[in-house]
């Protein structure tokens, strides 16, 4: 009875996530994953060479920018994630697990682009 | 007749109601499942896009060698053919959420509400502009 209410108030600052996850990529993620996964790589366009792109990536504001892209994103799929296997494959019972990792893995994949961005020179 | 009859005692054992037992693989049971289904994997997808963009920073991080051997595993026929189901994928979430924001969001100019094919329209134009834009800076050398 007592965990009952934080769970309730976590529910919407997850929901929030997810749909700004959501918006995060549907808007951003086509277009970085066409260039970097298929044009650049099939010679398609070309791609500014490594010292310009470490010099790019190397700007605070790119850095927030990747920050963004990567953080918010990994809400959206735990949220989704963890309801499509909730309903999807009936396993109910195992609904305090699947939250935990689907929502860990988001926080460590949050932790793990902060650091990355954070010691970029 | 009289009803003497005190009321029904209240059971411990309440009887379970008869549920049809749904199958594992409902989603394949109508193309509308499906593709509900395949929106919701779309997630996986996005989730993957952000583990490929987090090593591309590492290996930049790591040097002009590091970052040269990543981008030529990004030229494995393997990769490739998993960087074109993904991208399938990732439009699909796109194209989902654009057409579900006109039904989510509720635009009223002038006490009448804007039709829901301006707003997923307008939101389709945004992503004409932002997608150039990301395109200008990772195509300048």
């Amino acid at each position: 009875m007592e965990a009952k209410p934080t769970h309730v108030r976590l529910e919407p600052l997850l929901w929030i996530l997810f749909s700004a996850g959501g918006v995060v990529a549907a808007f951003l993620i086509p277009v970085h994953l066409f260039l970097q996964g298929l044009a650049f790589p099939l010679g398609w366009a070309k791609a500014a060479d490594y010292s310009s792109i470490a010099e790019l990536v190397a700007h605070p504001l790119v850095r927030v920018y990747l920050f963004v892209l990567c953080s918010v994103p990994l809400f959206h799929f735990a949220h989704r994630i963890r309801y499509t296997l909730y309903d999807g494959l009936q396993i109910k019972h195992l609904n305090e697990v699947i939250a935990l990792c689907c929502y860990g893995s988001a926080v460590v994949g949050t932790l793990v682009a902060g650091f990355l961005l954070w010691n970029i020179h | 007749m009289k009803s003497t009859s005190a009321p029904t005692p209240y059971t411990l054992n309440h009887p379970r109601w008869y549920r049809k037992r749904v199958s594992t693989y409902w989603w394949f049971q109508r193309p509308e499942y499906l593709r509900f289904v395949l929106r919701e994997v779309s997630s996986v997808f996005v989730a993957y896009f952000v583990v490929l963009t987090l090593l591309q920073v590492y290996m930049l991080s790591r040097g002009p060698l590091a970052y040269g051997n990543f981008l030529n595993l990004l030229k494995n026929p393997f990769v490739i053919a998993w960087n074109v189901i993904s991208l399938l994928f990732v439009v699909f979430h796109s194209i989902t959420w654009f057409n579900l924001a006109a039904r989510a969001m509720v635009v009223r100019v002038g006490g009448k509400r804007v039709p829901g094919v301006l707003i997923s329209g307008s939101n389709y134009a945004a992503w004409l502009v932002v997608s150039a834009v990301v395109a200008w800076f990772l195509l300048r050398g």
